[in-house]
């Protein structure tokens, strides 16, 4: 681990040390081409990150690899290649405990066989990133872009952020470590990006320099002793007290869980301040039509917008960029004069549109409609989006195929 | 059985599910408002002089000379406990104690509800413990006993206390321990 001091002033590196604000809102910028997981590359080198552990998965391997590049360059401490993604997560969750600032990627089926980690990860208050590039994970296996993945992940106990693009996801990147890393949030943050769409796609991204850096993680701060034999108080241990079966217990787990939750709630200042906001708003804020999404979702929704302008169909987008916190109040103000509410989503289940319903019962008249919906690596053109439109309008279809 | 919290048997609802978050820097959280760490602080000492059984816990943080600030937090807290006429129970680490814990001499973040119960603790102070601890063990304790709990924390606070005192360090404990000064003189202790 980097030395711990409040006046750091390079890091192992030998980048500057600058604040969270300096290095997202106020260091230059300039413009470089680049696909999402070279992004995730760029963000890292401008994280002071002190381990990584990695795995090969399509889309998520790329990202995986450039990280150890930086490992190479002196960037990163510590980088290797766990035995699966369960032997990553866990391998990852050891370097945490140890009070490293740790990052890793997967993917779909990676995901899943990795799973039990991710609510022992937010059990052990870990502030690990881990960047999700979302895969399917149906069978037969597929390799290709959906979400689902997500869903499984919204009660996991970890903060849940939503990149639309490269740009989105190297800001999210370094402000998810800002956030998480936070002593009274202090658990992980998964930062989905959709696989392929994003993870393989060049685009313009405004980086700042890369001889800065964030402030090294000072696992000091931590609401959990880090592990260290020895130097008191590091011999605390998380203990087992699972293995009793009495009310005490019971009730620890409860206020354990809870406790959690709680963590998750206490990010909302923090993500307002270093994400700009928990969400965003694009187009006319009077429309009655309003595309509630995130992801690449969010991306073709905006096209959808300027699509239905031709048609006379004034709209907005309302893009999510935290899933978990949910932004739940700034949700409740944005459909405030809603009719109707558009959940476009890249998966079957509809997880998004439930997560909308659920925080919209009671509150907005608008009709939620689930569509459109496309999964298993289908694309969602935006003509798709404004043919849904179009079908509830009942107006002639020009654009649409 | 020993009484109730104000949210009873179940730490659900915690407080932030009650829209209660933690204090901005330089304040503090009192119930369920946000005010000047002075007051705060006032009625922190008002609790402990005037309900039955203070009692202050430290955690591992100023029980172990791990650095300086540590040493000097020690002998604050000791301080403070003299003047407050206040026990000091340790919870010195954070493993359950089983089969079972001896509530008369420490408390655990795990069972903290127990140490009160025995002890018919009426207002504690939590000083130095890490805050998940600090924060599993005071919403049992909200939910399991009328205890008045004051939290006295170096980072950014713990809202299922009932008094939240955040970023404490040395200058903040002696402003805290001149204001218990000036309470007790007020009361005529």
């Amino acid at each position: 681990m980097q030395t711990i001091s409040e006046n750091l002033t390079y890091n192992r590196a030998g980048q500057r040390v600058v604040s969270p604000d300096y290095l997202l809102f106020e260091a230059p910028r300039t413009k470089h081409f680049m696909t999402g997981s070279e992004a995730v590359k760029e963000a890292v080198k401008r994280a002071s990150v002190d381990a990584s552990v990695s795995y090969p998965i399509t889309p998520q391997s790329e990202a995986a690899h450039l990280i150890g590049e930086l490992w190479v360059e002196g960037y990163v401490g510590v980088y290797f290649r766990g035995e699966s993604e369960f032997g990553v997560m866990s391998e990852i969750a050891g370097c945490a405990m140890a009070g490293a600032r740790t990052i890793t990627t997967t993917s779909g089926p990676g995901t899943l066989r990795a799973f039990e980690n991710f609510p022992m990860w937010a059990g052990t208050r870990i502030p690990v990133q881990l960047v999700l590039m979302a895969r399917g994970v149906n069978s037969p296996l597929s390799i290709q872009p959906d979400n689902l993945e997500v869903s499984f992940l919204l009660d996991t106990g970890c903060m849940i952020w939503y990149a639309e693009n490269a740009q989105d996801l190297f800001d999210m990147i370094l402000a998810g470590f800002t956030v998480a890393e936070q002593p009274d949030v202090h658990v992980p943050v998964v930062t989905v990006v959709d696989g392929f769409f994003v993870s393989h796609t060049r685009e313009a991204i405004m980086l700042p320099p890369d001889d800065i850096a964030l402030p090294p993680y000072n696992p000091y701060k931590a609401p959990m002793p880090v592990i260290d034999a020895e130097v008191p108080p590091g011999r605390f241990l998380r203990d087992p007290f699972v293995m009793k079966s009495n009310y005490i217990s019971y009730a620890t787990h409860a206020s354990w869980q809870w406790e959690v939750r709680s963590a998750i709630e206490r990010s909302r200042p923090y993500a307002k301040h270093y994400l700009r906001g928990l969400v965003e708003e694009f187009g006319d804020p009077s429309a009655e039509l309003v595309f509630v999404a995130c992801g690449t979702a969010a991306a073709q929704a905006k096209e959808a917008v300027r699509l239905l302008e031709d048609e006379g169909i004034r709209a907005r987008v309302v893009k999510l960029k935290t899933i978990r916190p949910f932004p739940i109040e700034e949700l409740k103000q944005l459909v405030k004069g809603a009719k109707y509410i558009f959940v476009p989503e890249f998966n079957v289940v509809g997880w998004l549109e439930r997560e909308v319903r659920r925080y919209l019962y009671g509150v907005s008249e608008a009709e939620v409609i689930g569509a459109p919906r496309v999964a298993g690596g289908m694309t969602m053109p935006a003509e798709v989006i404004v043919k849904e439109v179009l079908k509830l309008t009942g107006k002639e279809v020009k654009h649409v195929l | 059985m020993a009484t109730l919290g104000p949210s009873g048997f179940s730490p659900y609802p915690v407080a932030v599910y009650e829209s209660l978050l933690n204090p901005p820097p330089g304040y503090a959280l009192m119930f369920n408002e946000i005010v000047e760490e002075n007051v705060a602080m006032r009625e922190a000492a008002r609790a402990m002089l005037t309900r039955q059984n203070p009692t202050i816990f430290p955690g591992p943080q100023v029980l172990y000379g791990w650095n300086e600030e540590a040493k000097e937090k020690a002998k604050l807290v000791k301080k403070m406990g003299e003047l407050l006429g206040a026990k000091i129970i340790p919870m010195y680490d954070y493993r359950p104690k089983y089969p079972k814990i001896n509530p008369a001499v420490e408390i655990n973040p795990n069972h903290p509800n127990l140490t009160i119960w025995h002890n018919r603790i009426k207002a504690c102070i939590f000083v130095g413990v890490h805050c998940h601890y600090a924060n599993v063990a005071l919403k049992i304790i909200r939910a399991e006993t009328d205890c008045f709990t004051i939290a006295m924390c170096g980072m950014a606070g713990h809202e299922d206390a009932m008094i939240t005192l955040r970023d404490q360090h040395i200058e903040e404990m002696e402003k805290f321990i001149r204001i218990v000064e000036e309470v007790k003189r007020e009361l005529g202790k």
